[in-house]
């Protein structure tokens, strides 16, 4: 039988397991990823020439990170790696990708998509001022530079992450001025019938707690962020506007900060193939059409990771290897030894309970995006207002956020609504008066991220 | 003249590494090997960029390449996203102004 061609895009723990498992069922993949290195954002391994080792870098996932990682370099040279590579179009079972100055046009027996996930942010007054920076791009900055965003970090948001990188942060001798939740105090004890599917995890987040708190960081919760403050030259961050839980209003003086509330998932590709999607209420996104093993609805197409169900880390690297079982079954090959798929959904389900209580726990303040001040620039990309995008909704009577996105441009602009297109769609459903799923899902435009004209010129097979 | 305002970033530590000379709007400054373009910036300055819709002054934001707004144009006219580029020796960075893109 000739070797069929099965691609992978993404080198983190799903992308990794994926390509694992399918190595050792006979097969040679590809793996294409946009990183230097394998890892994706979690287990991003720090450039050549840095010196600190797993425990500094990844505290108590040192293990995991360190079992992935080798567990990649025993693959180099069992696999094709394409790293520095973008994966920008997916149409009619042919993935296009630009590596170096390239583009490639790549026909498949079957594509794994373990794209992976960013932060999901509410785009508060503010937010574009020097020193604001996303929860995971402060976390990055620490792991992958060895610096933190700024002198005085703040971190605003709700989520493990949160308190995950301020205590990363205090841990590297940063200071850190306060942790900042919107989530009110008693939202986690309501979330504990389901948390407790998860009990180490458990641990491990009131072991982050106890940190901080030996730390000195005071850790605010129940709050109302207002702004993001301008420091005296206007030209940076010098404080966060919020309201307390108590009511009183108070400026915390910081010149960073770090925002984000959960994951969004990196689902462009996935829209772009024509996949199914479904409004999931946990997570208020929408997600890929998937069965069990992470199967789409699209011939040849799968999904794992955080990129199709937010499960975190672990929850990936099972999803990786289930997605590559059902490759090799849908294919006709054997699945190595030892592999038991039943086992492995097993697991999932009990990080899928636990997924459910973060987002009672930590939950995503839809009321706060959706009565964002109309002055308030939405869209980064090309600065645009929530003024604008309610207009859309109203005068221009938009009742959704693809024509909402034609009308106003956010969306748009080059990040394509990775950053805004969650809170815009709060915003406009607010606007509209009805829930957020009848707003609909922002589709993506191929390229998924801007490269040079001069790329396409003549695209290679 | 105003003093230059003091850079967004604060290392933590692998200053061991090797010094790397780099151009940042016409004047010398010195990053470390290892370093992406917007540590070495920022390291240096509190900006990387102008928003192009008159806004003010942008220093990138999800360093995962997923944002697209820590773009920087070197003094020849090329665009580099700074957050996953890594510095190099001799590179000549503006961040004050964009010069037009070479079109060739």
């Amino acid at each position: 039988m000739a070797q069929p061609r099965v691609t992978i895009v993404g080198a983190g723990p799903a992308g990794t397991r994926a390509a694992e498992l399918l190595v050792a069922a006979g097969l040679h993949p590809l793996l294409v990823d946009e990183a230097a290195d394998n890892g994706g954002q979690i287990y991003r391994r720090q450039p050549a020439g840095f010196r600190r080792p797993p425990a500094a870098l990844y505290g108590t996932e040192a293990g995991r990170a360190t079992a992935l990682h080798a567990s990649f370099d025993a693959l180099r040279g069992r696999i094709e790696h394409w790293p520095e590579s973008l994966a920008w179009n997916l149409r009619d079972g042919v993935l296009h990708v630009l590596r170096g100055e390239r583009s490639h046009a790549l026909p498949f027996d079957a594509l794994i998509l373990a794209t992976g996930a960013t932060d999901r942010l509410i785009p508060l007054p503010g937010w574009t001022l020097p020193g604001v920076f996303t929860l995971g791009g402060a976390q990055i900055a620490l792991k992958a530079q060895a610096c933190a965003i700024g002198r005085r970090v703040a971190f605003l948001g709700s989520g493990p992450l949160l308190y995950l990188v301020a205590a990363q942060y205090a841990k590297a001798g940063a200071e850190v001025a306060a942790v900042l939740d919107t989530a009110p105090a008693g939202a986690r004890w309501r979330a504990l019938p389901l948390m407790a599917a998860r009990p180490a995890l458990l641990a491990k987040g009131a072991a982050l707690l106890a940190r901080l708190r030996r730390a000195g960081v005071p850790v605010h919760r129940g709050v109302t962020p207002l702004r993001l403050c301008p420091d005296a030259s206007g030209a940076r961050l010098g404080g966060i506007a919020f309201r307390q839980a108590d009511g009183r209003e108070a400026v915390l003086d910081c010149d960073a900060s770090g925002l984000g509330w959960h994951l969004r998932a990196e689902t462009q590709l996935a829209g772009l193939a024509g996949c199914g999607f479904d409004f999931d209420r946990a997570s208020r996104q929408w997600l890929p059409r998937i069965d069990a093993d992470g199967r789409s609805e699209v011939p040849g197409l799968y999904m794992a990771g955080d990129g199709v169900r937010l499960l975190g880390a672990d929850g990936a690297e099972i999803a990786g290897r289930l997605a590559a079982l059902a490759v090799l079954r849908d294919l006709g090959f054997a699945p190595p030894a030892g592999a038991d798929p039943a086992a492995l959904r097993r697991r999932r389900q009990a990080m899928d309970r636990f997924r459910r209580g973060l987002a009672i726990a930590f939950p995503w303040p839809a009321q706060l995006v959706a009565g964002l001040p109309d002055e308030t620039l939405v869209c980064r990309c090309e600065a645009i207002t929530a003024g604008e995008l309610r207009r859309s909704a109203g005068a221009l009577d938009a009742p959704e956020v693809n024509r909402a996105k034609a009308f106003s441009r956010v969306g748009m602009g080059r990040c394509q609504g990775r950053m805004c297109g969650l809170a815009g769609a709060e915003i406009l459903a607010a606007a509209r008066g009805v829930p957020v799923e009848e707003v609909g899902r922002l589709r993506g435009q191929a390229p998924v991220k801007p490269l040079p004209v001069a790329a396409l010129r003549e695209e290679e097979a | 003249m105003n003093p230059a305002p003091p850079p967004l970033l604060r290392r933590l530590g692998e200053a061991h590494r090797r010094p790397v000379a780099f151009t940042l709007d016409g004047q010398p400054a010195t990053a470390l090997e290892g370093d992406t373009l917007l540590t070495a910036i920022l390291t240096n300055a509190s900006a990387l960029r102008l928003s192009e819709f008159g806004d003010g002054p942008r220093a990138g934001f999800c360093l995962m390449g997923a944002c697209q707004d820590c773009w920087v144009w070197t003094e020849a006219g090329t665009r580099l996203r700074a957050c996953g580029t890594p510095v190099t020796a001799g590179l000549r960075i503006m961040t004050k102004e964009a010069p037009w893109p070479s079109l060739g």
